[in-house]
């Protein structure tokens, strides 16, 4: 266990440090970084899914008065390395393959953004067409098992015999489950602003991480990590997408290498962000489960199907989340991917456990009606002692009283099962129920430093991130309990890699890592300094050890309720009401932490209605790449929607007792409103999202 | 092609060249500097970049600023008095109406916007009565601000923000 700090900022509902400026808009973001004489940027994509540049003609657009080039694979600087691996996605204008849709095949550099613009469209390519497969099935016959999936997770996994159990159950729940192509879209488009002079790169960038940035780009620049600098004082939502350099960061940074000094604008349209910045993986899932007739499940099969890009593997983790759920003794997990010809899959927030338990939640309301069990009734019979993958104690798993607590204020207990009994002027109604569950990832790597300043404030530096998860605020009360001084005491800078080395905003995971190093840093000073330094004093330090880690299984749960309604003739359908109740360890700010849970259940609502991403096979592209056509949850489809989280710290998880808030909230939403929606209608849609003609048989 | 225009910025009148193809955001955004309307699809889609256009909520992606010329435009920083904050964006605060803030400036003058509509009489799509003032509910705060789009899920408190900023 380690040392926790004493809780006294920690705890209190303060209002957002960063928030005047926001709701001014003076928070700068990367694009809005003032810098002097800009050029502007265009890129220009390949309209092919697969195949070879035979000829690019840039003379109309150079022509074009105040362009300044156009770079393409014929004339763009070199990138440095061999372009393999991971670097594929980032190898950009470096050969004349095409290998998606959309892939940035030049650039326009120009004096203004509309020049910029017009001279991409006089760009002529001729293409060797090759033949291109962006359809993914089960029945593929080149599905294959990656080594690893993401976050270092083991492909496949069995435990005990699930073939015989699955036969021997007098309770067998096997069915398809399918989630879409998805993105994240947050609503700053990633952008950068690339200097290039003699001192090195410098990138204004809309970033989940400025150390990962410059740990990726600079060795494709030939440039020592240092002579890279990247800066993000404020990024505009990321949700996975921004937590790597994509092909735009390498095209600003080539293009900058040839303006003379000038500094480049690179915006990447909405449009443009369907192709080149990550999207979620569509998902084939079987889940079977076998059980007795008290609903005790004996068999858990989840066999996952998914596509990733042929140039970059990217293998979501979609099954993990029934390794670890729930007390059945014969278990198996798989793992399958197509390469196809699409742009490259990344994280997009909850990669795994979202669609994951999206199939594995429908597929528990399924079997709770095949025994006749209520559903929440059925979870908390097959709770673990201990996590069954690891065989590990939990540091905390408060599953159950989620699920009774959410149940008591949703008022679960007078709900008749009885599915599409309730027809009221016109509309059905129905609640769902489902579990959430994300694990606590501890990032390693992580300093701090902390100064104390002539004007009788410490200074706490780190290059953290806040994409709107809070962290100019809770890292500020970390700070302030860390160093045993009123929040008013401590100046936080963040999101600049002349700051110590800091993970990316990402698994959860950002706020326990740096706040980590944060105590470290602190406990480093007050031992030098003591309580009473002088002005200049510093100190640096790295987080403490958590011995508990190796001995606990560590993972936030939730239990999320739901109330739609379906309409009876036309099947919209309205979610009146979602409620989460979530174990989490410690909330560090309680205004700023249900904004995170409330937020992400709407992303959940938003999944589970509207979100699909249609990709058309005959060219490889998606269809609906805008904000218009490629529907996400507005005003009118949120109502009520609410969270609340059980008191508790987690001293196991790391000296602040957090465990980590940022995910868990999408986790299970989906599947409490599609089980909801089944018990409107007695219709049970096993593929997302659920539309209302689907509704319709 | 280039057109010299004047617009009133935040109380501000300005004076500038735009190429007649530039939107009233990237004029100012690039041009003036004036960064508080956010650019989030460009395509009208989003509400990011609204601001108040002669008095009324528009979003500035889709209007010309050519087209435009004479125009009183004020942003999320000119419904600040300098330090003292509209009382929308107070309670946009103090719900924590926001998380990466970069809807915000277009929610907040959208939402000013909406309310002066709301006094004017204009019936929305929800409204029951079209006789009488329409009754400003969470229903038809929701509806008549669905043209502004939040990623991260901010909506039931940008709500309640509505609703104590409209007090």
């Amino acid at each position: 266990m380690t040392e926790t700090i004493r809780a006294r900022a920690m705890g209190r509902p303060l209002e957002r440090l960063d928030g005047r400026d926001k709701v001014v808009g003076q928070a700068p973001y990367a694009y809005e970084q003032q810098v002097t004489d800009p050029l502007y940027l265009h890129p220009v994509q390949a309209v092919i899914a697969r195949g070879r540049i035979n000829a690019i003609d840039t003379a109309d657009a150079e022509s074009l008065p105040g362009v300044v080039t156009v770079l393409t694979h014929l004339n763009a600087p070199r990138l440095t390395g061999d372009g393999d691996g991971d670097d594929r996605e980032l190898w950009v204008l470096q050969s004349d393959e095409v290998h998606f849709r959309g892939q940035f095949i030049g650039v326009v550099v120009a004096e203004t953004s509309e020049i910029a613009r017009h001279a991409a469209d006089l760009v002529r390519v001729e293409y060797e067409r090759w033949p291109h497969d962006v359809e993914l099935s089960a029945d593929r016959d080149d599905l294959y098992a990656p080594d690893k999936v993401n976050a270092g997770h083991d492909t496949d996994t069995d435990v005990g015999d699930v073939a015989a159990a699955l036969a021997d159950a007098p309770v067998v729940v096997d069915h398809t489950y399918r989630t879409p192509m998805e993105y994240n879209n947050p609503m700053e488009p990633h952008a950068t602003v690339a200097v290039w002079d003699a001192g090195g790169l410098t990138m204004y960038d809309s970033t989940q991480g400025v150390h990962v940035v410059r740990q990726r780009l600079a060795p494709l620049f030939g440039l020592d990590p240092g002579h890279v600098r990247v800066v993000a004082p404020h990024v505009g939502g990321g949700f996975g997408s921004k937590g790597a350099p994509h092909a735009h960061n390498v095209l600003a940074g080539l293009a900058a290498q040839v303006t003379g000094g000038r500094p480049v604008k690179l915006a990447v349209t909405r449009q443009q962000m369907f192709s080149v910045v990550g999207h979620r993986t569509p998902t084939i899932q079987r889940i079977g489960l076998g059980a007795e007739t008290d609903g005790r499940l004996t068999a858990l099969v989840h066999e996952v199907v998914e596509h990733t890009s042929r140039i970059v593997e990217y293998a979501e983790q979609t099954a993990v989340v029934s390794r670890m759920m729930y007390a059945a003794p014969n278990r198996r997990t798989r793992h399958r991917l197509a390469a196809l010809d699409v742009p490259v899959p990344f994280w997009m927030r909850a990669p795994g456990e979202a669609p994951g338990a999206f199939a594995l939640e429908v597929a528990m309301d399924e079997l709770a009606v095949a025994c006749g069990l209520d559903p929440v009734e059925l979870r908390i019979r097959n709770e673990p002692d201990v996590d069954p993958e690891s065989g590990r104690p939990f540091s905390g798993r408060r599953m159950s009283e989620c699920l009774r607590e959410g149940a008591r204020r949703f008022g679960w207990e007078s709900r008749d099962p009885t599915p599409a009994a309730r027809l009221r002027d016109g509309w059905l109604e129905g609640t769902g129920v489902a579990a959430s569950v994300y694990p606590r990832i501890m990032q390693t790597g992580n300093r701090a430093w902390v100064r104390y300043g002539p004007d009788g404030r410490y200074e706490v530096g780190i290059g953290a991130v806040d994409i709107g998860t809070g962290t100019w605020t809770a890292l500020t009360q970390i700070a302030a309990d860390a160093l045993e001084v009123p929040v008013e005491e401590v100046r936080l800078r963040i999101g600049d890699t002349d700051l110590p080395e800091a993970a990316v905003a990402g698994g959860s995971g950002g706020l326990s890592a740096w706040g980590s190093a944060v105590v470290g840093a602190a406990r480093a000073f007050r031992e030098k300094f003591g309580r009473h330094p002088s002005a200049g004093d510093e100190a640096t330090g790295t987080a403490p050890e958590s011995p508990a880690a190796e001995d606990f299984s560590m993972y936030s749960f939730g239990a999320q309720f739901a109330h739609v309604r379906v309409h009876a003739d036309t099947g919209e359908i309205r979610v009146p009401r979602m409620l989460g109740v979530f174990t989490v360890g410690r909330v560090v700010n309680p205004r700023t932490a249900r904004s995170q849970f409330v937020g992400a259940m709407t992303m959940g609502l938003s999944m589970a209605l509207h979100e699909e991403a249609v990709l058309d096979p005959r060219f490889g592209h998606v269809v609906n790449h805008d904000l218009a056509t490629y529907h996400i949850a507005t005003h009118a489809d949120v109502q009520d929607v609410d969270a609340i989280w059980l008191d508790e710290e987690d001293p196991r998880s790391n000296p602040m007792g957090i465990r980590g808030i940022g995910e868990i909230g999408i986790v299970g939403a989906a599947a409490a409103v599609a089980n909801a929606v089944h018990h409107a209608t007695g219709v049970r849609v096993r593929d997302l999202p659920i539309t209302p003609d689907k509704l319709f048989h | 092609m280039d057109a010299s225009i004047r617009l009133r910025v935040d109380g501000q009148w300005r004076t500038l060249d735009v190429d007649t193809r530039t939107t009233l955001l990237d004029a100012l955004r690039e041009r003036l500097g004036v960064t508080s309307p956010k650019k989030g699809c460009d395509h009208g889609q989003c509400g990011s970049c609204t601001v108040l256009l002669d008095g009324r909520r528009a979003v500035t992606c889709l209007a010309l600023a050519v087209a435009h010329d004479g125009a009183e435009i004020v942003t999320a920083e000119g419904l600040a008095d300098g330090e003292d904050l509209h009382p929308v964006q107070r309670a946009f605060l103090e719900q924590d109406g926001l998380q990466c803030g970069y809807c915000t400036p277009g929610q907040v003058c959208s939402a000013v916007g909406m309310l002066e509509e709301v006094k004017a009489g204009w019936p929305s799509q929800v409204t029951e009565d079209l006789a009488g003032p329409p009754e400003l509910d969470d229903e038809e705060i929701r509806e008549r601000m669905s043209g502004n789009l939040c990623r991260c899920g901010a909506y039931p408190n940008i709500v309640a923000a509505i609703r104590q900023g409209a007090r």
